[in-house]
């Protein structure tokens, strides 16, 4: 049997304004990037609360793009600057949390950087690719077993039993 | 026409919640006289055994506290839901997972190594822990399990009420013990003395525009009495907190830690303080906003102080190794 290389899910959250129509871009010069990327379009970058990413990961991503407009470059005047402002503090809870920084990335792609968006899904891939499966999934299922255990636990009769 | 049953019981907290129910004074009388107690083991001596000869739903009213961090735990929350017609969280430990649900940060196993053998006062040297049997002369022992992953009463069984608060107001408790004798209860899944907004409109503190170049954990800073606590750089989780308490700590010149839980239609406490957290950053370079966030010590301490159990990812990763 040939063994299937692990390929990961990645989330991307693309503002609509610059990110998104940057990979458009990507798509229409025919430049190829791996197809791992799910695409999310947002409004704008700001609009990515981190419920959205946290919720990213438990259903099974392994990793997550946030992109939006150059700094100054945001259709709404500053969204760009609230996701640069909370992007650190997610990172810093992500690896409380035990999950890699480099699972997560902000990149400011614009409008025109089809190549840019390109380069970077590539190179975020290949990153992931090496970290390998985050698979929160798992984590879930640890969590059920107790009541497996419970269940076991429940003395076979005949045992005397002494209570403390 | 019999009275009707009570049960109380706590589960994984401090006991302040015990001590919430009797914050209700003399009332507690008219409790004792209006219900026929029939679980309580904080106050009155009972038996497993003889909660387990009840019929089902023969008990009225259930004030359940605490998370479910052992097998004991869940096992009574799951006798109680069978015995109980109304099963209320009680606290916040019952509601989110509270204090204990920060042990989510760490496993059964390393729990146990700083418990049993790291902490200074601990002298362990055979490294013995505690086994869930164990053959005594007198016969086996058990211990109930302890878990690696602390729950909510919310996430083992299925809860009519909540009432948020480390520990509950007074009024409140009197006014979930009323609508039961009454028969007068809302719809299922209510917050019972919770409000449905957040801290910051029941805050009686001016409130400008936030624009901030530091943050402060509350013991570095004496806070001024009339502004913001944000707005001084302190960290504040009233953006994020349910309302309901009248802003009890804030006018004790202290910031709010957020136990009223998540407001309502938010299903991370964490993420939305972190965004509100973010968003007040007076600075649009990414040096400097690196700089301000060194002041946010501990982000899960700091933002899922009270909802780490029934947060998103619920808890730290278990690494495999760690596991085998």
């Amino acid at each position: 049997m040939i063994q299937k290389e692990f390929e990961p899910k990645i989330v991307g959250f693309l503002c609509t304004w610059c990110s998104y129509t940057g990979a458009d871009m990507a798509g229409t010069s025919r430049m190829k990037y791996p197809p791992n990327i799910l695409i999310v379009r947002v409004m704008c970058s700001g609009r990515v609360d981190p419920t959205f990413v946290l919720k990213a990961f438990r259903e099974g991503a392994d990793g997550v793009l946030i992109a939006g407009c150059h700094p100054g470059d945001c259709h709404y005047i500053n969204g760009n600057m609230k996701t640069m402002r909370r992007y650190p503090l997610l990172v810093k809870l992500l690896e409380s949390f035990g999950i890699e920084n480099k699972r997560i990335r902000l990149e400011w792609v614009s409008a025109a950087e089809g190549e840019k968006f390109s380069n970077v899904v590539k190179d975020f891939t290949s990153v992931v690719k090496k970290l390998g499966p985050l698979n929160w999934k798992a984590i879930e299922n640890q969590i059920k077993p107790a009541e497996i255990m419970v269940e076991k636990e429940k003395p076979s009769p005949g045992v005397e039993e002494v209570r403390i | 026409m019999s009275k009707p049953k009570l049960a109380l019981y706590w589960a994984a907290s401090c006991g302040g919640c015990e001590i919430a129910v009797l914050e209700i004074k003399e009332k507690i009388l008219d409790v004792a006289n209006v219900f026929d107690i029939v679980l309580w083991p904080c106050v009155m001596d009972f038996k497993y055994e003889d909660l387990e000869k009840l019929g089902n739903k023969e008990i009225d009213l259930c004030l359940f506290n605490g998370a479910i961090r052992t097998s004991e735990h869940e096992h009574l929350a799951k006798l109680l839901r069978d015995k109980s017609k109304v099963m209320v969280a009680y606290g916040t430990c019952a509601c989110e997972g509270g204090i204990p649900g920060l042990a989510n940060e760490f496993d059964k196993k390393s729990i146990f190594q700083r418990v049993y053998v790291e902490t200074p006062s601990t002298y362990n040297p055979d490294k013995k822990f505690p086994e869930e049997n164990y053959d005594m002369p007198e016969g086996k022992i058990h211990l109930p399990a302890f878990y690696d992953t602390v729950r909510s009463l919310k996430q083992t069984v299925q809860v009519e009420y909540f009432i948020p608060g480390c520990p509950p107001l007074e009024k409140t408790t009197w006014k979930a013990l009323e609508a039961v004798i009454k028969g007068d209860l809302p719809p299922v899944g209510s917050f019972l003395g919770a409000g449905d907004k957040t801290v910051c409109e029941e805050c009686p503190r001016k409130k400008e525009e936030k624009k901030i170049k530091g943050f402060y954990r509350s013991h570095l800073k004496i806070p001024e009495p009339e502004k913001c606590l944000l707005e001084q750089g302190i960290i504040c989780a009233g953006p994020a907190t349910r309302s309901g308490c009248e802003a009890a700590c804030i006018k004790a010149n202290l910031p709010c830690w957020g136990c009223y839980g998540p407001p309502p239609g938010v299903s991370d406490v964490g993420a939305k303080f972190m965004s509100a957290l973010a968003s007040v950053i007076d600075s649009d370079d990414e040096k400097e906003v690196n700089k301000i966030l060194e002041g946010i010590v501990d982000p899960i301490g700091t933002f899922y102080r009270f909802g780490l159990a029934s947060s998103i990812l619920r808890r730290k990763k278990i690494s495999q190794e760690k596991k085998e």
